[in-house]
């Protein structure tokens, strides 16, 4: 059982948390104006690389906040997490 | 009567009390302290156990968790399979019989309580052995928070089975002095009896502290039998020791055939001498102080066979001293006898092959040592890679893991020296306790397994076992490998080879040792199978703990339970509610009282608990605009004393929930979901607020529990809350359709929404949960002149279907759209944006073909289609594949149309309203009437009367 470091709260054990999918993926400004073809890629498409990828991830049994990961898939450790609205920090894998 | 092989004057048991067993239909004594496989060998029982596939005799191979062959089943005082003799501590009224292979369940339930206990430290060891117990002393002294654990019921490890001294003392003592030291610390904690069994991420460790087991009947009545520890640590230092390897010959699976580290530990802990007669065959040093102390304690030991063409000075002038013969370059490759080993037959051995004549040597003990595997186990669940030392022939641990180090025989130390040295040094500066000199060591040979003589002379082959439990051998492995298998993960499913109860302790390298020589790779490429937890069996209840029974699952009642349970209601699970289903009377069957419940709320009035239903309460100068986002229609105009249906969706448009929402205030609405949709909805809107919407000034809050909801419905619900309610105008005027007013009921403050799940003339009263058993009873009084009555959830769902009211989950699937459901109007054309909005306009969205909500009329009146059932064209099922057209989501029988009817997503439905489709059933296809889905009150003058 992994500890995750929530930015509110410190580390608690993961079966805490919820996952959110990947992170920074916008509502469209105006879903209307979109074709089919980018209204999909907004609703079903996501990236699924080897490697860091900025997830969401849910405090759903501590403070209830959503916060940001950086998460390395290859290694399921988790490289850095930042509060909705900072930028992403700039990681490398280890 | 004494044990025959009780040694005076020997052991660290209990001599003074004697302790009652039996073990296969016959008594026997042994002491506290004993296991029952000590306890046996003391009383000359070697034979325990019956192969599983050959029902070949077994014995007793090893002394601890490593035991491949001595299984046995408790029979008394509660019933527990296959346990290994060696791990089982001994207790007065212990009955147990040898297994062959398989245990027996208990018939019964297990009286036994189990627990789990949560733990946090600095430093966590992991065995109470040398090498833990100095690192645990380094710990301690330095003021960190330690746990330590052993399986063992007392510290000392290896010390135990051993004559070395530590400081000068008897090894025991000093363990047991290192230990009293560890209590003496305030934030100390020592576990003897307990197993770490897993070992994760960041610290974390699983182990299985056995409380009571030993004490057979005599447990404690109040005390958990188990419990499991979940340990969360900053640091861990395994020092989890190593087990003997046995050696691999013909017929290698006698009783009185024993690793002889073990005999060693029956001799020092026990005080038994597990023959008399006794043969050691070994590759490495450490046999050769079994063969010391074995003669030393009485035995005659006839031979020290070495597989190495050089044997140890030191040890051959000990064995000469004693007159001990020591053969170097011999093997033994055979063992005669039935029910226990009298003779092993030896062979010279040179360059990896058989070379000289056989011979034979009398015994009743023949003690072998393949060298010494550490056990890496736990290093390995936590991700620690394995690197083969040729030298040890041996896996041992590689690399570092953060925040685990591996110490003592676990990482390859051999000298107590070494150990106790190496435990220290993992933590911090600690000076080692001091040993007696020790021989250089001389080299170990690798020797994966023994040619069988017979073979070599062209006779029938004898069987070499590999893993003894499993009854598998060097044939099975080599016929493994002829198929062309070429992963050792492979060969340990196709052969079963440590895949018993010991998870391959002695037969895991082994194994890969054979498959390596046999495919001619190196054994470092080749591997070993995984390691996964847990490292020794943990039982299902032992992992349940607490967490059975009525305690599974945490069970949500309403303030009305009581009541509910008191008048016979039947209940049903809606998540973790329990909801009463239907209310019958003496001796009636749920379908007459759920028609009797729909014709009183079609007739007169009834009431039903609608408490479970979820209730979000949203405020903030936002919350309109907030709800407008979430719902398909438009909230924000809604006026404080008004309500509204709505529908949320997902972005993909697809139906997530529905219930009203009323306005409180400017401010404040207050929202119902779904009684299993309560967190969903709530989770969904808090999503939104926080990552898309954080500027939206909005706090949401869950009432559900806060409330007691009570749903008075019938013709005659506006006279019975007349009565109730005297200061309330209830006309029609004053208090119209989708409104609520606050009220007094029953002489407490009451929220009375107008709205109606059921198409009838209904209030849905709302009061605080402490109120609401007053409220419920003062309807009920005021009711009984028209016959009110109480009806549950079954009853719900007939009179919302026979209205075409979809319950969202169980008419619809995720894949549904409001417009599909014939929801068309509440979905805003106003609004420029919405969650969903967007993709009704999606082609896929756009098919005319989408599976549409219709009601069905079976032919048959009295047919009652099951939920789930598929429909299709034709009168006669078509060969496969059949084309389905849709399924019933709802079926019911109706009281007000006298008659069964459903409700189904069908293709195309509405277009298809007036044609008739097809159920097959197991009795035939059924012919169904489509209609529309309100088939009861469609101009809706019921519910606004």
């Amino acid at each position: 059982m992994q500890l995750i470091p929530c930015p509110w709260c410190g580390p608690r054990e993961e079966a805490e948390y919820h996952y959110g999918g990947q992170a920074h993926i916008a509502y469209p400004e105006d879903p209307q104006g979109l074709t089919d073809e980018q209204w999909a890629q907004y609703v079903f498409f996501r990236d699924n690389p080897k490697g860091p990828f900025a997830e969401r991830w849910l405090h759903n049994a501590g403070c209830r906040r959503w916060f940001n990961a950086v998460r390395d898939t290859a290694t399921h450790r988790l490289l850095a997490v930042y509060r909705s609205g900072e930028p992403r920090p700039e990681v490398s894998s280890r | 009567m004494s044990a025959p092989f009780r040694l005076p004057g020997r052991g660290l048991v209990d001599r003074g009390t004697e302790l009652e067993f039996r073990f296969d239909g016959r008594s026997y004594t042994g002491h506290p302290g004993d296991t029952l496989a000590s306890a046996l060998l003391a009383n000359g029982v070697h034979r325990v156990a019956t192969g599983i596939e050959y029902g070949r005799p077994r014995g007793i191979v090893s002394a601890g968790v490593e035991e491949p062959s001595a299984l046995v089943q408790i029979e008394a005082p509660f019933p527990e399979p296959m346990l290994q003799a060696t791990t089982v501590e001994l207790y007065s009224g212990l009955v147990a019989r040898g297994l062959a292979g398989r245990g027996r369940l208990a018939p019964g339930p297990d009286p036994a309580r189990y627990d789990a206990v949560h733990a946090h430290c600095d430093l966590l060891v992991v065995g109470a052995g040398p090498a833990g117990l100095t690192a645990a002393l380094a710990g301690a002294r330095d003021g960190q928070r330690v746990v330590l654990l052993d399986d063992q019921p007392q510290p000392g490890g290896s010390l135990l089975g051993s004559a070395e001294t530590v400081d000068g003392r008897p090894g025991p003592e000093w363990a047991a002095g290192a230990a009293a030291e560890l209590a003496g610390h305030p934030d100390v904690r020592v576990l003897g009896r307990t197993t770490a069994f897993g070992c994760y991420d960041d610290g974390f460790v699983l182990a299985l502290e056995r409380r009571t087991d030993h004490l057979g009947a005599a447990a404690p009545a109040g005390m958990s039998r188990q419990r499991v520890w979940r340990l969360r640590a900053g640091r861990i230092v395994l020092a989890t020791g190593a087990h003997e390897r046995p050696l691999v010959f013909a017929d290698n699976d006698r009783p009185g055939i024993m690793l002889a580290g073990a005999a060693r530990t029956y001799l020092h802990r026990y005080g038994v001498l597990a023959g008399r007669q006794v043969v050691v065959c070994t590759t490495d040093d450490s046999a050769y102080r079994a063969a010391v102390d074995l003669a030393d304690a009485g035995a005659t030991v006839a031979a020290v066979v070495d597989a190495r063409p050089r044997v140890p000075e030191a040890w051959a002038e000990e064995c000469a001293r004693r007159g001990i013969e020591v053969r170097a370059g011999e093997v033994v490759t055979g063992t005669s006898g039935s029910e226990r080993i009298t003779r092993a037959h030896t062979v010279p051995y040179a360059g990896g092959q058989l070379n000289g004549l056989r011979r034979g040597i009398d015994c009743d003990l023949l003690l072998v040592s393949g060298g010494w595997n550490p056990v890496a186990h736990l290093y390995s669940h936590a991700r620690g890679a394995l690197r083969y030392d040729p030298a040890r022939g041996a896996f041992l641990p590689d690399g570092e893991l953060p925040g685990i180090r591996v110490a003592g025989s676990a990482r390859g130390c051999v000298t107590l020296a070494e150990c106790l040295a190496d435990g220290a040094r993992t933590v911090g500066q600690l000076p080692p306790p001091a040993t007696e000199p020790v021989p250089e060591p001389t080299p170990g040979l690798v020797l994966w397994s023994v040619p069988d003589p017979s073979e070599q002379d062209g006779g029938a082959p004898r069987p070499r076992f590999v893993d003894l439990q499993r009854d598998a051998t060097v044939a099975d492995v080599l016929r493994a490998t002829g198929a062309g298998l070429r992963s050792v993960e492979h060969v340990k499913r196709y052969t079963t080879i440590g895949t018993a109860h010991d998870q391959g302790r002695t037969s895991g390298v082994i194994a890969s040792g054979i498959v390596a020589e046999a495919l001619g790779v190196d054994i470092a490429a080749l591997g070993t199978t995984t390691f996964r937890p847990p490292y020794t069996p943990v039982s299902f209840a032992a992992l349940a703990g607490r967490d059975r029974g009525a305690l599974f699952d945490p069970v949500r009642v309403t303030p009305l339970h009581g009541w509910h349970t008191a008048h016979g209601a039947e209940f049903e699970n809606v998540g973790q509610w329990k909801r009463p289903r239907y209310y019958p009377l003496a001796g009636e069957s749920m379908e007459a009282a759920v028609l009797r419940e729909c014709r009183a709320a079609r007739g007169s009035v009834a009431l039903m608990d609608g408490s479970t239903l979820g209730k979000i309460n949203v405020q903030g100068p936002d919350a309109g605009e907030l709800l407008d986002r979430v719902y398909t229609n438009l909230m924000s105009t809604l006026k404080p004393g008004s309500a509204r249906y709505g529908v949320m969706c997902g972005v993909d448009g697809m139906v997530l929930d529905d219930g009203t929402v009323i306005r409180v205030a400017e401010q404040e609405f207050l929202l119902t979901t779904t009684t299993g949709n309560a967190a969903t909805v709530l989770d969904w809107m808090e999503e939104w607020l926080q990552t898309e919407w954080p500027d939206l000034r909005v706090t949401l809050t869950s009432v559900t529990d806060h409330w007691v909801t009570v749903p008075l419905v019938g013709p005659a619900s506006r006279a019975v809350l007349a009565a109730v309610a005297p200061d309330l105008d209830v006309s029609n005027a004053a208090f119209p359709f989708m409104t609520w007013r606050d009220a007094t009921v029953a002489g407490v403050p009451a929220r009375i929404c107008r709205i109606s799940f059921s198409g009838e003339l209904a209030y849905e009263v709302n009061v605080r949960g402490w109120e609401g058993l007053r409220v419920w009873e003062a309807l009920l009084a005021a009711g009984e002149p028209y016959g009110i009555t109480p009806y549950g959830t079954e009853t719900m769902h007939v009179l919302r279907a026979e209205k075409g009211y979809p319950i969202i989950g169980q008419d619809t699937d995720g894949t549904v759209t409001p417009q599909d459901l014939g929801l068309g109007w509440a979905v805003s054309k106003k609004k420029p944006d919405f969650l969903g909005k967007r993709s009704f306009t999606r082609a896929e969205n756009l098919r005319t073909d989408r599976k549409q909500l219709v009601g069905l009329l079976p032919e048959d009146p009295d047919l009652l289609l099951p939920e789930g059932a598929q429909l299709i064209s034709g009168a006669t099922l078509p060969a496969p594949p059949v084309p389905m057209h849709g399924h019933v989501t709802s079926s019911y029988r109706s009281a007000a149309l006298g008659r069964t009817f459903a409700l189904a997503l069908v293709k195309a439905g509405r277009e298809c309203i007036g044609d008739t489709i097809h159920v097959p059933l197991e009795d035939g296809v059924h012919p169904v009437l489509i209609t529309d889905p309100v088939l009861y009150d469609k101009e809706g003058a019921r519910r606004d009367g």
